[in-house]
């Protein structure tokens, strides 16, 4: 395979951030743009090219004899040798998984590129403030983003994670003249930051242990009798499992080492990831403008954390601890965020809370995959429904975005019986709330099958329990879906003139995403991404009952969501009045924010903060101040022998080479 | 004879071809054409320096020894003469505007004459391997440097400067030299090879006097403390060009040459003698840089403190008498030009545009010369080592090569200047912060530099943010360092 096309994947974002942070307020709104979003789309042949050659050509270096999918080094570089073992790579891996990554984050990055053209304008086509430097982070994101899913090392993914961190922080405090989007964007950056502290000890730890960095290495190892898991030819490390394997295998606090560093690993996913309890920024997150959302908050980031645990899926198998750690973190946040969803009035709030709950599936579904059910159904299902999830959620924040533009609010409350006025909008968002839902034959119906199949052959606790979550899914989203485009249209809207469908560069993506999100279910996922490359064809294990389930499932929350958001009545009102407390629990998103208010306000800055604080002002600073001020006297009584005059100079010189040599035999003697 | 081991000198030859010719044009060519010599000499070093890069490259990688055991060439040596080289190229770009005027209309050739000199010495200084031809480029390399000094000869600091520098000069060579004759009267030779062998195992009072005079003739050039006291007015006196050569260039090589002379000669001597020296000379010199670099407010003056705490952190890859503390001084050295050729590229710019010199007018500067302003704070980030600049990557690798010495008086020692690194990251910040948030008006107007002056900042600041992104042009260093003929010297 070339070497210049995937160099050029990630050159052209970073190039173009570069480009139009430095250069970009010296050009038009318009060619800033523009210049964006072709970059954007080169990326996107690119990608799709690279995609296309590791999946279809059939080359030796891609898929072996026996049709088992490789993982191919592209490229891999040392940058930074520090010791013998402690080397760090910068480089380029292809596996099913990564190409998959960079379809979907160059398509959604491409749409929302295009998008943003519309949307960063107001009603009279002026473009936003800071347009340039929109499009500069939107290209680092992408950078970020692409480094991270190609990374062929834990430590080059631990850099592109914090590189999408900063970039997320840049784009959610894009606003930075709002206080709510500072503090949004602080929050996003200090909760995740606290998420990867987890990750890096994690990192630490196994690589410790293991002594490499590489994926390769950490996961290319045979695993109960299959023949091949991911190998790179001449670069096996069969000693790697060993080490945890044995009866010797280091031990911490109870826990074999290898469980520690896994579960402190899926701390810095479940930060990324938005994992209860660490999901509290995502809500807030919403701040940044709406593409943002779109692209980092729904489809790309914050899956991060699904696609580590993917990464390093056959060491989690190695340890079941993690792996139900991840199952019940999953389950637990899926259920909470489908709860809150369910009552919040801000629509951007309700798909973030309805991302939380989907990202939480994928979890899940990871959690309960095992290489003896189906090939690992969990791990495929997982990785279908990212890509699927990504498409349709993708295309309803668009459509909110595009909502929200021509009503200017993000209340639900504002807009009601927007349908006629906003055909396009309103298909396109219907298809996305059908996917979502899992109704035959939109793409979230077969993904999100899959992933209650696995659960089912995992345990019907589990079954029973995402069915519920699938179920409230169907329900949330169409409850949006009545309150926006339904009810009695308000009659005068605070804008001049009566909302209408946007520009094509708005309504285009949305067109092309509700198009993918009807014909993506039909992919045959399995010949592409499983679990140790083994293509299968995953229609054989579709089970059909639990498929009738979940539709039946999903058409009862759809119509629960019918008769009470259908028209304007007072079952909701009802409902909330006969469980007063479990709506406000729901509304106050269960008290989380308030939680960590009085944690980190009461607690930790009363007895933490406030003493450290004082002992920095007084004892550390004192002390520091007093070295600058000896410093400064030191360097006050030396004064003198910098006199200017010659003689003293060649004195001195004199005086200190006798008084070395002196000092010198001195010693010796 | 054999004339064949002339071609063992190519750098050296390429070196005097160049010479001549710049002579040549100087002399011989008619005054209208006189314009073209400082782009004519600049092309022909760079030529040289691509040349000697090549031999570097291509040539053998053993080390060729040849008139009678007095000269020595090895990759690393190429390599060292190679960085000077560039070094030597930014300079002179620099120097266009200066050398350009018109009051430089006679002296013009002479600065690149004597320039040329002073490099040929220092390179006899890295390849000699017999005393008397040390002592050849060593006096080659410093008795130019006197009249280069004084080349402003119309100002009364520069002669000031001249006649302070030479006569310290002077004063330490005598001293070199008694200690060069106190070791041929111990061990009957100058060859460096033969005074190792002598001098193994034997120890005497006069030896250590003898060792502490050679240290002080080369401490002299490298500005250690307490030899050191000529360098802030010989700096702040000479014309800007030369102080940033005499800071980079010359004392680039002589701390090669001090690394080859105290490992090939007194290496039998290092944990008995001068590691002790070494050791209280490098706290000595950091510290006393840095406690004046703090209230110099002249901005000449103050790099040339700054310079001389850097000497010590340079030597830090002395005392780790390792390889891989060869291969950071060498890197060191190298980002050294870079980061400090950047700083003055900007004074001179400035003292060429406006006359000022002081770091009260800076004040603002960022307001009326943004570009200049962003040149100098990445100059002073890498001076003070902050990642990811290059100096951060210098800093790192010499300390890890002295820590890797292993023994715990030099951990003490790399704690000593990790404390200094903080001291000097205060007066190099101040810089900045004058630069940046001080509210007065600048008495610095807003000016557009010279073409060369543009030239030659570009190139130092990509070398600044290109040297701390690709670090592994220090492990190809290592490489040469590890096979070279020194490395048997070294403990370890």
């Amino acid at each position: 395979m070339d070497i210049i096309i995937p160099i050029l994947i990630l050159a052209i974002p970073l190039f173009m951030f570069i480009f139009l942070g430095l250069c970009g307020m010296k050009m038009s709104y318009k060619l800033a743009g523009t210049l964006g979003t072709l970059g954007m789309g080169t990326v996107l042949v690119l990608s799709y090219l690279t995609a296309f050659t590791y999946f279809f050509s059939g080359a030796p270096e891609f898929i072996n004899a026996a049709g088992e999918r490789l993982q191919y080094l592209v490229f891999d570089q040392t940058w930074l040798a520090f010791t013998e073992k402690l080397v760090i790579k910068l480089g380029f891996l292809l596996d099913p998984i990564s190409a998959m990554m960079l379809v979907v984050i160059t398509t959604i990055s491409f749409m929302v590129h295009l998008y943003s053209m519309g949307y960063m304008r107001d009603h009279h086509g002026v473009y936003e403030r800071g347009f340039q430097r929109f499009y500069a982070f939107l290209s680092l994101f992408t950078f970020s983003m692409l480094g991270l899913v190609v990374a062929p090392n834990i430590f080059q993914m631990y850099i592109f994670w914090e590189l999408v961190g900063a970039s997320s922080y840049l784009l959610i405090g894009f606003y930075y003249t709002k206080p709510s989007a500072v503090s949004a964007s602080k929050k996003a950056f200090i909760v995740t930051r606290f998420a990867d502290l987890g990750f890096l000890i994690g990192i630490l730890t196994l690589s410790y242990y293991t002594g490499t960095f590489n994926f390769t290495e950490l996961t290319s190892i045979p695993v109960e009798g299959m023949t091949n898991v991911f190998q790179v030819s001449g670069n096996t490390a069969e000693g790697v499992r060993s080490i945890f394997a044995n009866s010797a295998a280091p031990v911490f606090m109870g826990g074999s080492v290898l469980t520690w560093a896994l579960v402190l690993i899926f701390m810095g996913g479940m930060g990324k990831s938005a994992m209860m309890p660490l999901h509290i920024w995502l809500p807030d997150a919403m701040e940044g403008p709406t593409p943002v959302s779109a692209l980092i908050h729904a489809a790309t980031m914050v899956v991060a954390g699904v696609y580590l645990v993917a990464r390093l899926f056959p060491l989690y198998l190695m340890e079941e601890t993690s792996l139900v750690i991840i199952t019940v973190v999953g389950a637990l946040t899926a259920l909470y965020a489908a709860m809150v969803a369910c009552v919040q009035i801000d629509i951007k709030r309700v798909l973030a809370f309805s991302t939380i709950s989907q990202i939480a599936f994928m979890m899940v579904s990871l959690g309960v995959a095992r290489p003896e059910f189906h090939h690992g159904l969990g791990y495929m299902a997982s990785m279908f429904h990212l890509f699927t999830h990504a498409m349709f959620k993708a295309l309803l924040f668009l459509g909110a975005g595009a909502l929200i533009h021509a009503v200017g609010s993000n209340d639900y409350t504002a807009m009601h019986g927007l349908r006629k006025h906003m055909p396009i909008t309103h298909i396109t968002f219907l298809i996305g709330c059908l996917a979502i839902a899992g109704i035959i034959p939109f793409a979230g119906f077969f993904s999100k099958d899959e992933i209650l199949s696995s659960c089912n052959e995992y345990s019907w606790v589990a079954y029973l329990w995402m069915s519920l979550v699938a179920g409230m899914t169907a329900f949330y989203m169409f409850r949006l879906y009545y309150l926006i485009f339904w009810w009695k249209e308000h009659k005068v809207h605070e804008g001049h003139h009566a909302p209408h469908d946007q520009a094509w560069t708005m309504t285009l993506p949305l067109v092309l995403l509700a198009a993918i999100s009807c014909v993506a279910g039909f992919i045959p996922f399995g010949n592409f991404v499983t679990w140790n490359g083994h293509a299968y064809d995953f229609m054989a294990h579709f089970n059909w009952s639990v498929a009738t389930v979940s539709l039946v499932v999903a058409l009862v929350g759809i119509g629960l969501a019918t008769v009470m958001y259908r028209k304007e009545n007072e079952l909701p009102a009802k409902f909330r009045r006969a469980l007063p407390t479990l709506w406000t629990w729901c509304y106050k998103r269960f008290y989380w924010d308030e939680l960590y208010i009085f944690i980190t306000h009461k607690i930790i800055f009363n007895c933490i903060s406030r003493p450290l604080a004082w002992f920095d002002r007084h004892i550390i600073d004192g002390t520091m101040d007093a070295f600058a001020t000896l410093t400064n006297k030191a360097s006050e009584a030396i004064k003198p022998l910098q006199s200017g005059q010659i003689q003293m100079y060649v004195w001195y010189y004199l005086i200190g080479a006798l008084a070395i040599g002196a000092i010198a035999v001195a010693c010796l003697i | 004879m054999d004339y064949s081991q002339f071609l063992s000198m190519k750098q050296e030859i390429a070196l005097l071809v160049v010479f001549v010719l710049v002579f040549f044009y100087d002399t011989f060519m008619p005054k209208s054409t006189q314009k073209g010599l400082p782009v004519f000499t600049i092309v022909l070093t760079l030529l040289a320096t691509v040349a000697g890069f090549c031999t570097c490259c291509l040539g053998t990688a053993d080390s060729v020894v040849s008139f009678a055991g007095m000269y020595e060439t090895t990759p690393v040596i190429a390599a060292i003469k190679g960085i000077l080289n560039v070094g030597v190229v930014i300079v002179l770009i620099q120097s266009i505007k200066w050398a350009g005027s018109d009051s430089m209309v006679v002296r013009r050739g002479e600065f690149y004459e004597l320039l040329l000199t002073t490099l040929f010495g220092m390179y006899l200084m890295i390849s000699a391997r017999h005393f008397l031809l040390f002592v050849i480029g060593l006096e080659c390399a410093s008795l130019p440097l006197a009249a280069m000094v004084a080349l402003d000869k119309y100002r009364y600091e520069s002669h000031e400067a001249a006649v302070k520098y030479i006569l310290t000069a002077v004063f330490s060579s005598a001293i070199f030299m008694m200690g060069l004759s106190f070791v041929y009267g111990l061990t009957g030779s100058l060859y460096f090879e033969d005074i190792y062998f002598a001098l193994t195992g034997k120890m005497s009072t006069l030896l250590v006097v003898a060792l502490t005079f050679v240290i002080s003739g080369i401490g002299f050039k490298l500005s250690l403390v307490p030899f050191h006291l000529w360098t802030a007015d010989v700096y702040q006196g000479a014309p800007t060009t030369v102080t940033s050569y005499l800071s980079v260039i010359s004392k680039g090589a002589a701390a090669f040459a001090f690394l080859v002379i105290l490992a090939q000669v007194f290496g039998s001597l290092y944990s008995e003698v001068w590691e002790g020296i070494l050791y209280a000379l490098i706290i000595l010199t950091i510290t006393v840089g840095n406690l004046f670099a703090i209230r110099q407010r002249n901005m000449k003056r103050f790099l040339a403190f700054s310079s001389i705490s850097q000497a010590g952190y340079i030597m830090l890859g002395v005392i780790a008498y390792n390889t891989m503390g060869m291969a950071a001084l060498m890197y060191y050295i190298l980002v050294y030009i870079f980061s400090n050729l950047a700083a003055f590229g900007v004074i001179s710019a400035i003292e060429n545009a406006t006359g000022k010199v002081s770091m009260d007018d800076y004040k603002g500067l960022y307001r009326t010369n943004p570009r200049l302003s962003f040149c100098m704070m990445l100059a002073m980030f890498s001076l003070a080592g902050i990642p990811p600049f290059a100096g951060f990557f210098s800093k790192f690798f010499i300390f890890t090569s002295a820590i890797n010495n292993g023994s715990i008086a030099i951990y003490v020692l790399v704690l000593i200047a990790l404390i200094n690194t903080i001291i000097s990251l205060y007066y190099y910040l101040l810089v900045v912060k004058a630069m940046f948030i001080s509210e007065d008006e600048c008495v610095i107007p807003h000016f557009r530099s010279a073409c060369s002056e543009r030239i030659g900042l570009w190139i130092t600041v990509a070398g600044i943010i290109l040297l701390g992104i690709v670090s592994c042009f220090y492990s190809s260093l290592l490489d040469m360092a590890s096979v070279s003929s020194i490395g048997m010297y070294f403990i370890g």
